[in-house]
């Protein structure tokens, strides 16, 4: 069967007012992805691109670069990247964000480098209250590395580290880091949403933006964990691995805004102590 | 010495002024006055008073200073922020410099300049506080892993670091590249009465600096690359670097060399020790040269080689079991005999050990160059082997416990 | 020729079928009779009158491959 499908540049013939419903965003590069097929990955980086856009913000974006799977992110979003190591890139945005206090300073990272490498880099930037965008795609498994066992591996889950499934008496406990940051003033922002369904990706993609305005309107540290899946690591085919998404992984990690905080951070008197050794400061 | 800029001929009264000041903080002040824009650090003794000066400064001067949760984050926000073309500086001592050894790779590999400076204190471990020159091998021999190196000067007053500070900027901006300026504890702690001159490198545009892809494509600063064909070019690109940096800006001085038969070679604190040991030798009729590398990579070995084809012997001084001696051997290539003299844990070898390792030195040069030297030779080929070993000797242990020196 | 309302970035399909299973009208289907350049069989619309432009695919595709077209009102009213 031929059909004639419109490009971009000619809507389909006798057909002039035709509506473009909905298009790749420009900032996503015109090329295949080195990521697995079905990998969450790639709503993430097309819901990012989406919200950059429409927020104009491309042209004044420094991002980080994690160490895992989305090491790449540079060769798909085009706009400005610098590299960091493992579990590093709160700490590179933070040198960014300081020294470049008009740019829009973002971070990706995933559960192996936020929550096991990265987690003082994490703790400390969110405690600063750092001015920057954090993406966080929690897939609960080191995937690049060949699907070993992550800190947020959920219980009984079988990896190829954890080959008899996770044993909390061996492997501790899987690690709901936004919550825990979500505790911290220095964070305007922390939601979790995920790539499940039609529906969810909606709403991942809300708060993204509001993740991105945060930074925009002068607020704190915002994080947006994204729930997502590893087919490959996880043993299953991509639309088993939605399945498992919904169900155990969703129960685990609830979805939601965890905390917001408004745009401006809120005093912290609370947390302030007076300075008896210097009474002038 | 608050003002940034004070006008006319206070200002001139100033930089022409001699002041009394600490090492960590008249070199911090030279970084400022560099124009450093931004200092990550995290307190360590013996450099806390680098960190101390730049968290009042810094400030003071609407710059950036961030006292980060650790070395690890120290230097990933120095990556950070150098990405975007900003001047940017971190300082720690010997355990931490250790922790940014990652960091470091990653700016070698991107290219991506940044002043380290490490006020050395004395190792393994969480070792010491004393000042020490142990930190050799890990400046000048990778620190991090891959094949790279980083330019690494060592001043042996406090105001040649001064100066050195502001080479070390220089050098990082002009060849991409971080560089490491490396004292032992004395020149942290110590207090010397300083010239209040400083330089201020001139400012570059750099093509590569990531400003927000506004209207150019996005640009990328990273060391990841994982097609083997191109990671080897960029490799030899990064050794064809080497290659330039190591013609280009050897750094060296040399001290009563016109004459001498015996020369010390040394840096740092070693070097102004060896100088009165030297002053001491020729008093008593030992001309003694001093032969002090600037730049520990790269290391003046062919200046070095030179020398050894006129000279008798070589004596290396360091705070250390013996590190930059490697490379003293290496530039010597046997041409004469190259002997050490060292101290570690905190101490610093005295004039009158320098002098006791000098007059052994001439002894045995004195005997290579008498007729009877061949008596002396061991046989050409001998076959050795470790002495069979019997029962575990408690002597070893006894040694280990005492810490004993011979 | 007919009206699709749907482009195809065939070759940065890499035949996940996550659309397949979130098209409301079942009109998405892996080609199997077609390799794309990446290896996978890309997939297609196969009934694109039935199609209602709802753009769920192009929402949970990881690749975005999919550009989606609206019929035009005129067309609609009718």
């Amino acid at each position: 069967m031929t059909l004639h499908t419109p490009g971009p540049e000619s809507p389909a013939p006798g057909a002039s007012a035709a509506r473009l419903i909905y298009a790749r965003p420009e900032v996503l590069r015109d090329r295949s992805t080195h990521y697995c097929p079905g990998c969450g990955h790639g709503v993430v980086h097309r819901l990012l691109a989406e919200v950059l856009t429409e927020l104009d913000l491309p042209a004044h974006t420094i991002a980080v670069a994690p160490v895992g799977c989305a090491v790449f992110a540079y060769d798909y979003l085009d706009i400005d990247f610098v590299e960091a190591p493992h579990g590093r890139a709160p700490a590179v945005a933070t040198g960014i964000r300081r020294v470049r206090p008009e740019a829009f300073v973002l971070t990706y990272q995933g559960d192996g480098d936020l929550a096991a490498i990265g987690t003082a880099e994490i703790v400390h930037a969110a405690a600063r209250g750092e001015r920057i965008t954090a993406i966080f795609v929690n897939n609960g498994i080191y995937g690049m590395t060949g699907g070993q066992m992550a800190p947020t591996t959920l219980l009984g889950q079988k990896t190829t580290s954890s080959p008899f499934g996770r044993d909390a008496a061996l492997m501790g406990y899987p690690i709901r880091i936004t919550e825990m940051l979500a505790q911290l003033p220095g964070v305007t922002y922390a939601a979790r949403g995920t790539i499940a369904d039609v529906g969810s990706i909606g709403k991942l993609k809300a708060m993204i933006k509001r993740a991105c305005q945060v930074q925009m309107e002068g607020g704190g540290f915002a994080i947006v964990e994204a729930l997502s899946n590893c087919p490959v690591g996880w043993g299953m085919t991509p639309q088993q691995s939605i399945e498992h998404l919904k169900g155990p992984v969703v129960e685990a990690y609830p979805l939601g805004v965890i905390v917001d905080r408004g745009a401006v951070a809120q005093p912290t008197h609370d947390l302030g102590c007076p300075s008896p050794a210097h009474p002038e400061a | 010495m608050t003002g940034e800029r004070e006008p006319g001929a206070q200002a001139d009264a100033n930089r022409r002024a001699r002041v009394l000041m600490k090492g960590n903080e008249a070199i911090a002040e030279a970084a400022i006055q560099a124009g450093c824009d931004a200092y990550f650090g995290y307190p360590i003794t013996p450099q806390a008073e680098l960190l101390e000066w730049m968290a009042r400064r810094m400030l003071e001067l609407g710059r950036v200073f961030i006292q980060a949760e650790s070395e690890l984050g120290a230097i990933n926000m120095a990556l950070g922020a150098a990405a975007t073309g900003a001047r940017v500086m971190v300082s720690s001592s010997s355990p931490g410099i250790s922790l940014m050894a990652e960091a470091m790779s990653y700016m070698a590999g991107s290219g991506t300049p940044m002043v380290l400076v490490n006020i050395m204190r004395a190792g393994p471990g969480l070792g010491g506080i004393g000042p020490s020159q142990s930190d050799y091998f890990q400046a000048t021999k990778g620190h991090g892993h891959g094949d790279y190196r980083v330019p690494v000067l060592a001043p042996a007053s406090i105001g040649e670091a001064m100066e050195l500070m502001a080479t070390s900027f220089e050098l990082a901006e002009r060849y991409r590249t971080p560089v490491m300026l490396v004292a032992d504890g004395i020149l942290g702690q110590a207090m010397e009465p300083v010239d209040l001159r400083f330089r201020t490198p001139e400012r570059q545009t750099f093509d590569w600096a990531l400003t927000g892809a506004a209207g150019r494509p996005g640009r990328v600063i990273k060391s990841i690359d994982l097609d083997p064909e191109v990671l080897e070019r960029r490799n030899l690109d990064l050794q064809h670097k080497y290659r330039e940096i190591a013609r280009r800006e050897t750094r060296w001085e040399g001290w009563q060399l016109h004459d001498a038969d015996l020369v010390i070679v040394a840096y740092g604190t070693a070097a102004r020790v060896a100088r009165t040991a030297i002053e001491r030798a020729r008093e008593k009729g030992i001309r003694v040269g001093l032969f002090r590398p600037i730049t520990l990579w790269p290391f003046p070995s062919h200046e070095l080689a030179r020398l050894s084809r006129h000279v008798g012997g070589i004596l290396t001084v360091e705070l250390s079991a013996g590190q930059m001696v490697e490379d003293v051997r290496l530039a010597v290539e046997g041409r004469c005999p190259v002997a050490f003299h060292g101290r570690m844990g905190g101490l610093v070898p005295t004039p009158d050990e320098v002098m006791g390792a000098l007059k052994a030195l001439k002894g045995r040069v004195d005997r290579i160059a008498s007729p009877e030297r061949h008596a002396h030779m061991a046989p050409v080929s001998r076959w050795h082997e470790p002495p069979e070993r019997t029962e575990a000797e408690p002597w070893i242990h006894e040694r280990v416990r005492r810490g004993g020196r011979r | 020729m007919p009206w699709a309302p749907i482009v195809i970035a065939e070759d940065h399909c890499k035949g996940c079928e996550l659309c397949v299973t979130a098209c409301p009208k079942h009109v998405l289907a892996l080609d199997r009779s077609r390799i794309n350049v990446l290896g996978y069989h890309p997939v297609e619309l196969t009934d694109a009158a039935a199609c209602t432009s709802c753009a769920f695919c192009a929402r949970v595709c990881p690749d975005a491959v999919f550009t989606v077209w609206a019929a035009p009102r005129e067309e609609l009213q009718r």
